[in-house]
């Protein structure tokens, strides 16, 4: 059928595939590998965990590269449509939105410890007696710094590093629009030059980010495991810095397709895919070190 | 090619490439065509809904007598957390998915769904995923045991090592929804007929249109409260453990807030089959359309603002009970639109009693009950008596077998003509109805008496007042149980192609574009974008 999609009147309908199966694959693997050896490494054990999980990961990149080559070759053969560029850039907003609402569940348990958890047990609202009886002694503030048996922590500053790392990053979102303006343009040269900048400025916010985590560990004894504090600081920032980790796989890709003189004005699905996904993870940033390091 | 001759063409070859599919084990592997997913959503959610059945009947059976006969309190946990996990993931929602992508792009004149190799994705996703679940069966300890909503500490502190397979299968089908509702949505969005307005779309596409923005909201918190699951059990963190400063009622919230939109996802489209079934055997067009689109809507958003109606035991502050009490009986008002549209609907119609229709009928009764005693449920004080008792389990029952299933069960004979070519064995559809419904409500509606006097659920022990209203709802667990092999039996005569010939429109009332093609339905509906007027 794709090949006689000539007729702009007619649908595009893609060839079968076996990507999506080995897709499918990767993940039944990864998700058995990932619970095998997370319930070996909690308890110490040798197991077969790591071996499902290594090869799920494989077969991932496999179909990545089969999957993402496939598409990139469909599309520079020209089978594809207007439509199918639509639906696209649709289904890629939908799934920005979802990666919203992951982030509010990670925000919403922020809030309610905030708001709610950290201040009941130190007997706000109805709870006098949870106060006095179970926690006594138990101080509600935040950063919650001594957990109600008795964990202590620091707290993490906003000063300094995290406002570096901010300023690092919305200046990558202006370099990226810079760069996608320069596609617009039909200007390769800036183009290259700004991709290339905002690649290396994502790199440099990750180098930061992993450095202030040895200091969180070293330094100041803030942990995972160090209380509703840590929980929120590292679950938050993490995810947050495995989504920079994808955006600038995406990008690095995105570059090595520029250089190959793929994407123009009318064709850059992919390019502007991406360089939503890198403005989305800014602005998930500026939540973050506003809720997570400045209040 | 010049774009008429191109035109002229298409129209005669249609015929040559409409069945022409690849052959074998392939065809359903590496597939692309949403009647062939479909197809496989349908039979996979069919298998896993015996596979769930069958849990419940372990369940029923244990539950027979008072006293501890067959199976040991720990294994009845099992039994009652998977029969939850598997009908609400493996049977009920991927039964959706499956009618969603065998109806929705024919029924707005699209050649298949948005993203085609996504959709194949999705799909092969669940086995993989369910193996997982099931596999944990197999670990010492066993399989989940902490119910399906996996309250914590149940799931963190007190569980099992299969809670870390339970997370990332989870993981995994969470993925596999979102891509399917991202797939409808931009289906809908992108791919309608010329003249196919949003205002002309059946109900049926509306509905799920809604349904999968809600999966969309609400499938990424659940990936997040199951994460939290994990790290709580495995890392360290206290998200839901007051020693470090988090809050078990965290983990409620966390989970509602996806839950109650999840029990929606497992109606609206069944509102939406409903609303096309009626009108075709009342031979009357559907009574207050866009009041319908309305109410969805309606019931849609609202279901994000009643989630701790859920957990009004669990010590909340007054004024939060009551604003989530208000909220939730707002909801009966969308719902009460509905149920007066459906009757409205047949009020002087020319009515007959086909298979679907009857289902329908049974749909909007019974489901009606369940509405009832959920706005029962609703009332905060009274619900200190109802909480976590069978009368919470006939409750959501009545919405989800004799609400949700019956109208897959409906949807099904609806469609299956169109699906396979052939008419459904009409003597068995009929004694499949009439079974079910008598069974059912044998099973289900003694639970609300005990319920009321008190008896809780998820506990393979009772008192011994209870023991005659038990037996008799083993007795009718069992009925309808053994009953939905007569629908195995009608699905696999029609997959076999046995029985009469169907026409392109088998129900004279029917309307919408799926009746316009032949039967079966040929393997690319439109080649070319239908013409709405």
């Amino acid at each position: 059928m794709s090949t006689e999609n000539h007729n702009p009147q007619k649908y595009y309908v893609p060839d079968q595939s076996i990507w999506p199966l080995v897709g499918a694959i990767a993940l039944g693997l990864i998700a058995f590998g990932a619970g095998h050896y997370t319930i070996e490494w909690s308890k110490q054990e040798a197991g077969f965990g790591h071996y499902f999980l290594g090869a799920g990961l494989l077969v991932m990149v496999v179909m990545l590269v089969g999957w993402f080559g496939d598409q990139i070759r469909e599309s520079r053969a020209g089978l594809y449509n207007e439509q199918l560029g639509r639906s696209y850039k649709q289904g890629m907003s939908w799934f920005i939105f979802s990666e919203v609402m992951f982030f509010m569940a990670f925000f919403g348990a922020l809030f309610y410890a905030r708001m709610i958890a950290v201040p009941w047990l130190g007997g706000a609202s109805n709870n006098e007696m949870t106060g006095q009886i179970l926690w006594p002694g138990f101080e509600a503030i935040w950063p919650l710094t001594t957990t109600p048996d008795g964990t202590t922590t620091q707290a993490m500053g906003w000063f300094g590093l995290p406002l570096i790392n901010t300023v690092i990053l919305v200046i990558s979102s202006v370099t990226l629009h810079f760069a996608h303006v320069g596609l617009e343009e039909g200007k390769r040269q800036k183009l290259k030059v700004w991709l290339l900048i905002t690649i290396a400025l994502g790199l440099i916010f990750l180098g930061l980010q992993g450095y202030e985590y040895v200091h969180a560990y070293r330094d100041l004894g803030l942990t995972l495991d160090s209380g509703i504090y840590g929980n929120t600081f590292f679950m938050l920032t993490g995810f947050h810095g495995l989504h920079v980790t994808l955006g600038a796989i995406m990008m690095i890709v995105m570059a090595g397709r520029v250089f190959a003189g793929h994407f123009t004005k009318n064709d850059q699905f992919a390019f502007q895919a991406t360089a939503w996904y890198w403005h989305f993870v800014d602005v998930v940033w500026l939540c973050l070190f506003v809720f997570v390091y400045v209040l | 090619m010049s774009t008429i001759v191109t035109d002229t063409h298409s129209a005669h070859d249609a015929h040559d490439h409409h069945d022409h599919h690849p052959k074998g084990i392939k065809r359903w592997l590496f597939t692309t065509n949403h009647k062939d997913i479909g197809t496989m959503y349908l039979w996979f959610s069919l298998i896993m809904f015996f596979v769930g059945g069958s849990m419940a009947l372990m369940i029923r059976a244990e539950l027979f007598q008072p006293g501890m006969q067959i199976v040991d309190p720990h294994f009845f946990n099992q039994m009652t957390t998977m029969h939850g996990v598997i009908m609400v993931f493996g049977a009920v929602m991927p039964a959706f998915v499956g009618l969603a992508n065998w109806m929705i792009p024919m029924m707005i004149g699209a050649p298949d769904m948005a993203l085609p190799r996504m959709n194949n994705w999705s799909f092969w996703i669940l086995p993989f995923a369910f193996l997982i679940m099931l596999s944990s069966f197999f670990m010492p300890g066993g399989a989940p045991a902490f119910g399906w909503t996996f309250y914590a500490p149940l799931s963190t502190t007190y569980s099992t090592d299969s809670t870390a397979l339970f997370v990332f299968s989870m993981h995994i089908m969470g993925m596999s929804s979102i891509m399917g509702a991202i797939n409808v949505i931009v289906t809908i969005m992108n791919m309608r007929a010329p003249g196919m307005s949003y205002m002309k779309m059946p109900l049926f596409v509306w509905t799920w249109f809604i349904t999968a923005f809600l999966l969309i909201a609400v499938m990424p918190v659940l990936a997040g409260v199951v994460t939290m699951v994990l790290t709580d059990k495995y890392f360290g963190t206290a998200f839901f453990d007051a020693a470090g400063g988090g809050d078990p009622v965290l983990f409620q919230h966390l989970f509602w807030f996806f839950g109650h939109p999840e029990v929606y996802i497992m109606i609206l489209p069944s509102f939406g089959i409903v609303s096309a079934i009626i009108p075709a055997f009342a031979r009357k067009p559907l009574f207050g359309y866009a009041s319908m689109v309305y109410a969805t809507a309606a019931i849609a958003g609202l279901s994000f603002l009643v989630w701790a109606h859920h957990m009004f035991t669990t010590g909340m502050p007054t004024f939060a009970s009551l604003f989530f009490m208000y909220m939730t009986m707002l909801i009966a008002v969308p719902t009460g639109v509905k149920v007066f549209n459906w009757v409205s609907t047949m009020w002087r119609g020319a009515m007959t009693f086909e298979t679907p229709m009857l289902f329908s009928l049974a749909f909007v009764v019974l489901f009606t009950i369940g509405g009832f005693s959920g706005i029962m449920l609703a009332i905060t004080p009274v619900d200190y008596q109802y909480h976590d008792t069978y009368f919470v389990v006939a409750h959501f029952h009545y919405v989800l077998v004799s609400g949700a299933v019956f109208s897959i069960m409906a949807a099904a004979y609806y469609w299956l003509p169109k699906w396979s070519g052939v008419m459904y064995d009409t003597f068995l559809s009929k004694l499949h109805f009439w079974c079910s419904l008598i069974s059912v409500n044998i099973l289900f509606f003694p639970m609300h008496f005990v319920g009321l006097a008190g008896m809780p659920r998820r506990i393979p022990d009772y008192a011994l007042q209870f023991a005659d209203i038990n037996a008799i709802v083993s007795v009718g667990g069992f009925l309808f149980g053994f009953s939905q092999l007569i629908f195995l039996a009608v699905c696999i005569k029609c997959a076999l192609k046995k029985g009469e010939p169907a026409p392109a429109k088998p129900w004279e009332g029917a309307e919408g574009l799926e009746w316009t093609v032949p039967s079966p339905a040929p393997y690319h509906t439109f080649d070319v974008p239908p013409v709405i007027k």
